[in-house]
């Protein structure tokens, strides 16, 4: 009988998965929340989309609007069953249980931005929304914009934002330039293997300093001011432990604010597939696999890397788990292998400093959704962790502490990824038993 | 793309197909719509589908996130706050 | 030995009486059961029997315990009553019958007519033949009162010491001196055993063994809601189920709103030892039966899933008092789906048997030495 694989993300690593799961012989279904296909890279809008869609979706069982709000382990042996509910959120998603042969988690990553005053102010975003809504609708977050936080991907986001017509009116790397270089220039033998995408970094770096907007490193933003709006930016200067240099700080009027301090891997579907994690990240081996019996995991997952990186991941997830002999996989290994080199290598350039805190007030919100507030939760007593949650609510609102999630694991200890509900789900679909298994929308 | 209306709190709002709730907010000039428990505005912070802050109702349907829906000609988006009846 | 809200309870009232309490915990406080589960605190669901004494008891005592808090403490101690609906006919025999039976022991329960419902909850299903108003039901978050307790505690003169797992027991002739733990051997008087469902793996360890088991019960909880639930509504099966011995899938609905808006939608009972793994088809019977209750809340997205193991015992009362086996050794286990509830009149009674006080209630029910708790053969 043919392998049924099931994978869980159409960005660039799932995409490649299902191709490369098909092409070892394994039939396969692939489902993603969003209703296109391209995860987070390759966003665009919808009437490009129609004419660009790519073509493997046509070779397998494409899910679109599919999203998997439980993994059930009803058997250690076997891979999980795969809980779906698809269609528009409307109140009438219809449910699905899958039972794969393997299941490949390809769920990607999301912004991380750390709180500081301000933040929940409208008009602050973070930069992965500017850029979603730059590229999927054209639409600019703001006419006057500032782009700070840490990483490669602000000089994307920006040139994003000046394709919609936005005025950007700088880029802060909060990093100091000594650790920014000195992250990219370890071992330089190997920066060769990413030229594709050192290539793709100086493009954005040329198209800034056309439209002169000032590049900075060692300064960030520390407070955003307004009234019912952002209105002006707070910056200041930032030593190499992103404490702030007294006295450095400048105010900048803006109508928009893009901050960005590295991303979150979005866990709750490895976790709940029982995968172990090392370092903040889904352990995998040479072949993809996780700890978790016919579980593998391919892209931001298993550590930040960029989309070529996700993509050599997704090819050895999807062939290993469509049945295909990993001793074919030599090339895509070694590109896989460079790609977890450039992962180390961004996150020495751009590292979040122990010190960041330092901006934070007693007043600064850290739960946005419940508004629980930096102060309360330093002032929680010898209670533990989940007693402390409970009681300030930190974490405990609609994101589940996806956004204040490593926040709350730096204050506290506490493992900020378990969400067994691994997307909402109406308690009318809930009440409803799955329709047939194994059917197709 | 073909143009579409909407409501939001009965205001009439247009847009253009394809475009998601949130995006035809902002393209509308709108930065914030949802209320947080405190009566704080909130808008789109995430873009993706992870924060929760955009949250509408639409055609009666609470705690869409407005990121991650289309707009259909004709949604009557209401906005939110945790103090009126459902 | 065990700081969830039976140990905090504990330390609180010993420490009051001028015992000199440590209180001890393997992990942090208010972390296990206690912060797992609700924060009902029920008359309704028990019947005449000592139980009810119990839970007589320990409602008298709860205000006064949650109003001594420390700031950032949050007990939310809330006095909003409770209804109980049936929905067929033969359900409606029953539970008048069950109410009858509560007034004549002392419990407020008054039934309410169609009118008087729907003022009451006016987002509740109609299709209701009979609904008891039991005015004395209330609610407390349960980690943040078990830490209004443990803090009362502390300033009574107790210690905490966190991090510190019971090992086993050092013995003289018949009488526990001091207990072995991963931070070193602890010396006292008299040792409790107060480990939730943990207290039967916890009395092997110290060589007298309690049948203690666990229980899983998961809980639904909603996205924040505008007021909608304003009582603790159950249906009347949640009184068949606490009672019932049956090892499969049992869920009754329980439908409460905390101060946050979340609706919490509970509970199912079911035995799995202590596996926690999500069963999708669980949290589906837990949503039906809670739709049932409340049809508007149809549409409302569930955020989480959680639960935890109710510690219980298979006769379903709780151990409360000295082991006849070990000296010095004492539980203060077994509560299964009430320990928040009877934490209270728990922590007093032990108290009143420790110091040699007249109990308010018999402990006689609450005895270690029964078939239940001993297993033949273990003595
Ligand atoms: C908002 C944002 C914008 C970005 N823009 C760029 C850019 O312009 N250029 C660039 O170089 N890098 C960009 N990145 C970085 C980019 O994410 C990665 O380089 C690359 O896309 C990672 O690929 P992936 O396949 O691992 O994950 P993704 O591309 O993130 O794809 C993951 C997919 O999984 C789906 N998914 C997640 N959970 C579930 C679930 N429970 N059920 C069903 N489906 C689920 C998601 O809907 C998503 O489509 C961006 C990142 C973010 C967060
Ligand atoms: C889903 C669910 C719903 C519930 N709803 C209600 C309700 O509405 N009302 C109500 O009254 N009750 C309810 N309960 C029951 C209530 O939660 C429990 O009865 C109560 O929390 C038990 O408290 P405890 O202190 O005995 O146990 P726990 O809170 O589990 O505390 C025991 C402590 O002992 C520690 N421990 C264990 N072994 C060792 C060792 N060897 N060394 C050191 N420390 C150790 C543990 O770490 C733990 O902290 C519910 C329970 C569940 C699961
Ligand atoms: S903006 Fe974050 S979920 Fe929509």
């Amino acid at each position: 009988m043919t392998r049924h694989v099931v994978i869980v993300g159409a960005g660039p690593a799932g995409l490649a998965a299902a191709t490369a799961a098909v092409r070892a012989g394994a039939q396969v279904t692939l489902l993603d929340a969003a209703d296109q296909a391209g995860g987070q890279y390759h966003r665009m809008p919808l009437d490009t989309y129609e004419t660009k869609r790519p073509r493997i979706l046509e070779r397998c069982d494409w899910w679109p609007g599919g999203a998997v709000w439980a993994l059930e382990r009803h058997d250690e042996r076997r891979p999980p069953r795969v809980h779906v509910i698809s269609g528009p959120d409307g109140g009438t998603r219809r449910r699905h249980v899958l039972e794969p042969d393997a299941l490949v988690l390809a769920p990607g990553a999301h912004d991380r931005t750390l709180p500081f005053p301000g933040w929940e102010l409208p008009g602050v975003f973070t930069a992965g929304a500017a850029q979603a809504l730059a590229k999927g609708e054209g639409v600019a977050v703001g006419d006057r914009v500032l782009v700070a936080g840490s990483g490669p991907f602000l000089l994307p986001v920006a040139a994003s934002l000046l394709a919609v017509g936005s005025h950007v009116t700088a880029v802060l790397e909060a990093n100091p330039a000594a650790t920014v270089l000195r992250g990219w220039t370890q071992s330089p033998w190997r920066l060769a293997a990413q030229a594709g995408k050192a290539a793709e970094l100086a493009a954005y770096a040329a198209l800034l300093a056309r439209r002169r907007v000032p590049y900075r490193t060692g300064r960030a933003v520390i407070e955003a001011r307004g009234d019912g709006r952002v209105e002006e930016a707070v910056t200041a200067r930032l030593r190499a432990d992103w404490s702030v240099v007294a006295g450095s700080e400048r105010t900048t009027a803006v109508d928009a604010l893009c901050v960005t301090h590295g991303f979150s891997p979005q866990l709750e579907l490895p976790v709940a597939a029982g995968c172990a994690l090392r370092d903040g990240f889904v352990l995998v081996d040479e072949d993809q696999a996780t700890s978790s019996t016919g579980v593998y995991a391919a892209g931001e997952v298993t550590g930040i890397a960029g989309a070529p990186a996700a993509r050599a991941e997704g090819v050895v997830a999807g062939w290993v788990a469509g049945g295909g002999s990993p001793a074919r996989l030599r090339t895509v290994r070694r590109r896989r292998d460079e790609g977890r080199t450039f992962a180390v290598r961004l996150a020495a350039a751009h590292p979040i400093g122990r010190r960041w805190s330092g901006w934070l007030r007693p007043d600064t919100l850290v739960c946005r959704c419940e508004e629980t507030d930096y102060g309360t939760l330093c002032r929680t007593a010898d209670v533990s962790a989940r007693a402390v949650r409970l009681a300030t609510r930190a974490g405990l609102g609609p994101c589940q502490a996806r956004i204040c999630g490593p926040t709350l694991a730096e204050l506290l200890d506490t493992n900020p990824h378990d969400r067994p509900i691994i997307s909402p789900i109406r308690l009318g679909e809930l009440a409803n038993p799955p329709e047939e298994k194994e059917s197709t929308p | 793309m073909r143009p579409i209306r909407i409501s939001l709190d009965g205001d009439p709002l247009t847009g253009s197909d394809g475009q998601t709730i949130a995006g035809l907010l902002l393209a509308a000039g709108l930065r914030s719509w949802r209320r947080a428990p405190s009566g704080a505005p909130r808008g789109v912070f995430c873009g993706i589908g992870v924060c929760f802050d955009c949250l509408v109702t639409v055609n009666g349907v609470r705690d869409v996130r407005a990121c991650r829906s289309r707009a259909r000609d004709g949604d009557v988006v209401t906005t939110q706050s945790r103090a009126e009846a459902p | 030995m065990g700081a969830g809200i039976i140990g905090a309870a504990c330390a609180r009232e010993l420490a009051l009486a001028g015992v000199s309490v440590t209180l001890l915990d393997r992990d942090g406080a208010a972390g296990a059961t206690t912060a797992h589960g609700e924060g009902n605190i029920l008359l309704s669901d028990k019947g005449p029997g000592p139980e009810l004494r119990l839970a007589q008891l320990s409602r008298r005592l709860w205000p006064a315990m949650v109003t001594d808090s420390v700031p950032g403490d949050r007990a939310e101690w809330d006095t909003k009553g409770g209804i109980v609906v049936a929905a067929t006919d033969e359900g409606a025999r029953a539970l008048t019958e069950f109410a009858a039976g509560q007034r004549a022991a002392g419990v407020r329960a008054e039934p309410l007519d169609p009118c008087a419902l729907s003022a009451a909850e006016p987002h509740l299903t109609r299709d209701v033949t009979a609904a008891v108003h039991y005015p004395e039901d209330a609610q407390v978050q349960p980690a943040g009162a078990a830490s209004v307790l443990m803090h009362a505690a502390l300033r009574a003169g107790a210690t905490l010491r966190t991090g510190c797992e019971v090992l086993g027991a050092v013995t003289w002739k018949e009488r526990v001196t001091a207990i072995r733990t991963t931070e070193g051997v602890l010396e006292a008087d008299l040792f409790v055993n107060a480990a939730g469902p943990w207290a039967g793996e916890l009395s092997r360890r110290l060589g007298a063994p309690v049948d203690v088991r666990p229980r899983r019960g998961e809980i639904l909880v909603t996205t924040p809601l505008p007021p909608t639930v304003f009582h603790k509504v159950y249906d009347a099966d949640y009184v068949g189920a606490v009672g019932s011995d049956a090892d499969e899938l049992q869920a009754s609905a329980v439908v409460e709103s905390t101060r946050a808006g979340t609706v919490l939608l509970g509970s199912s009972r079911r035995a799995a030892g202590f596996d926690g793994r999500l069963r999708p088809e669980v949290l589906s019977v837990i949503a039906g039966r809670a739709l049932r209750l409340f049809p508007c809340l149809s549409g409302v997205p569930v955020m989480r899933a959680y639960g935890g193991f109710r510690p219980y015992v298979t006769d379903h009362l709780p151990i409360i008092g000295a082991d006849p086996r070990l000296d010095g050794l004492w539980h203060a286990t077994g509560h299964e789906g009430a320990g928040i509830g009877l934490a209270p009149g728990t922590a007093r009674l032990l108290t009143d048997l420790v110091t040699g006080r007249a109990p308010e209630v018999d402990a006689g029910p609450f005895r270690v030495d029964r078939p239940a708790v001993i297993p033949r053969g273990a003595e």
